[in-house]
């Protein structure tokens, strides 16, 4: 593996309902944390990349005020966006500038503070997540694109809503140690099973929640990265890949492409296989998220996902562990902050800051990071 | 402008592919084929990014088509507050053309399976407004 640009850094704020903080302030805990222990101040930070989805945003071009506060002008900064997967084409954009020789030292900052907008504002963005031309008119929404995810995978394979209840049984379980989450009731799978309906087959608690959150990643070159830091985690693989907007689109309704495709750019940039993955955050922004996701990365075979969660080998002491701090079910969802938070989880798991989600001898980890409904995909390998 | 017609919400006034609404009120929902690559598109386009062309032919679905996925609606977005439930679904045409829209509302949400073979009919909406359902074949 090569090893030329490391993650120095991570920070998460809390991740909450109904935050009394303004972002800027919400980006200044992540950042914050992100630094802890490094010998390096704002001003050594040569680029800031700033990762949020507009449309849940008050302030225009949020780039500039957040990169003013955090004192890191007047260094360029710039925004990035694929909404819940920004922060880590955030990331890929940073590792792009330290590969250029470019900057030696990026800073990757994502937020959201959802309840900036009414619930009924909500409401009405919820309304143009989708093609607006041709699939909006319909009603589409987000939880009902990843519906007929789960229909299809049902229909295809068998899979149960009592398999997919499984995985918040399990990131619920998690979720209670963590916190940083805005969810950390353990759930039973009759609780899960007995929740409202949303849209079938998900329940209310099929469904992660929204929330207001910032995460903050450091990234450096090597030669700065090691004077900084005594354990740099080292960014093995990347992948990255598109699918249609459209739901009529779509080739395959059963697994994401557009993960499956950075899966393999990832795995192949790395030179590892699924089989190297210690430990794993993958986007469980639904329950059959995180089924598609075992598929789509390789760790079980197409249709096999609820085996695995039925044979608990997704658990801390399973055979491939995910979402050991409670993931999007449990943490909340603060759309441009998740993928950093996701890489924070990973980095102290290789760092073996894991405490008591500590996954035994993680050396590699990997990130599996979504934008929309199966839009965008990232892939993110880690090794220390 | 005219395109606005299109769907209980319209976000959209104009589009060189407004047409479809054209062909939607004599009761086709109908897709767009270049003419020099083939290429079929769904939803239409007027315009091909493969042969940076605008020669394209307007073309009928199939008669009928098979049931990929749906999903029942309980919540939907600003606009749609009266309208749920609903059912939305992915239906692959003959030709192998998907198609996302909404199922005729009179179907039980028993009688829904995938694989179930439906049609796309017009469906007109208050205020003059236009959509297509699928309904059983
Ligand atoms: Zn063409």
């Amino acid at each position: 593996m090569e090893k030329d640009v490391a993650i120095v850094g991570v920070g998460q704020s809390a991740f909450v309902r109904g935050s009394d903080m303004a972002v800027r302030e919400l980006c200044f805990l992540a950042f914050s944390e992100a630094l802890e222990g490094l010998k390096l101040k704002s001003n050594q930070i040569e680029a800031s990349i700033i990762c949020s989805a507009p449309e849940y945003d008050k302030q225009r071009s949020p780039a500039g005020v957040i990169a003013e506060y955090l004192n890191l002008i007047p260094n360029p900064t710039m925004y990035v966006e694929t909404v819940c997967s920004s922060s880590t084409t955030g990331l890929r954009v940073g590792y792009s500038l330290i590969k250029s020789g470019l900057h030696n030292v990026v800073a990757v900052i994502g937020f959201q503070k959802m309840s900036e907008l009414s619930s009924r504002d909500a409401a009405e963005r919820m309304g143009r997540g989708g093609d607006i031309i041709w699939e909006s008119p319909f009603g589409l929404t987000m939880p009902a694109g990843y519906a007929m995810y789960a229909r299809a995978h049902m229909a295809a394979y068998g899979t149960t809503e009592e398999q997919m209840a499984k995985v918040r049984v399990k990131n619920s379980s998690y979720g209670s140690l963590n916190a940083k989450a805005v969810y950390r009731k353990i759930l039973t799978l009759e609780e899960i099973m007995q929740s409202e309906p949303v849209t079938t087959p998900f329940k209310r608690f099929d469904c992660c929640a929204n929330a207001d959150g910032a995460s903050c990643i450091i990234l450096a070159s090597k030669g700065v990265a090691e004077k900084l830091t005594g354990k740099p985690v080292w960014i093995m693989g990347l992948g990255s890949a598109t699918d249609s907007t459209s739901m009529s689109g779509r080739k395959v309704l059963t697994g994401l492409s557009c993960a499956k495709n950075a899966a393999k750019q990832a795995y192949d940039m790395a030179g590892i296989g699924p089989e190297d993955i210690d430990v794993a955050e993958v986007h469980d922004c639904f329950t059959i998220s995180e089924i598609l996701a075992y598929e789509d990365l390789g760790f079980a075979g197409p249709g096999e996902g609820p085996k695995l969660i039925d044979e608990k080998q997704t658990y801390l002491d399973g055979k491939i562990p995910v979402n050991v701090d409670g993931g999007l079910l449990s943490k909340g969802h603060p759309i441009g902050a998740t993928g950093g938070s996701q890489v924070r989880t990973i980095v102290k798991q290789l760092r073996g800051e894991g405490k008591d989600i500590q996954v035994k001898k993680a050396t590699i980890g990997l990130v599996h990071n979504i934008g929309g409904v199966g839009i965008y995909g990232n892939v993110t390998i880690l090794g220390r | 402008m005219g395109f606005e017609r299109f769907g209980t919400v319209s976000f959209t006034t104009e589009t060189k592919a407004a047409d479809f609404i054209n062909y939607l009120e004599k009761g086709q929902v109908s897709a767009t084929r270049c003419k020099k690559c083939g290429r079929v598109y769904f939803p239409p386009r007027v315009q091909c990014a493969d042969d940076l062309t605008t020669e394209v032919e307007w073309t009928s679905l199939s008669e009928s088509g098979t049931l990929l996925t749906f999903t029942q609606v309980n919540y939907g977005p600003s606009g749609f507050e009266n309208d749920t439930p609903y059912t939305l679904a992915v239906v692959e045409f003959d030709e192998g053309i998907r198609v996302f829209g909404r199922l005729d509302k009179t179907i039980p949400s028993g009688d829904i399976k995938v694989g179930m073979k439906l049609r796309a009919e017009r469906l007109n909406l208050a205020e003059g407004k236009i959509s297509y359902q699928f309904v059983k074949a």
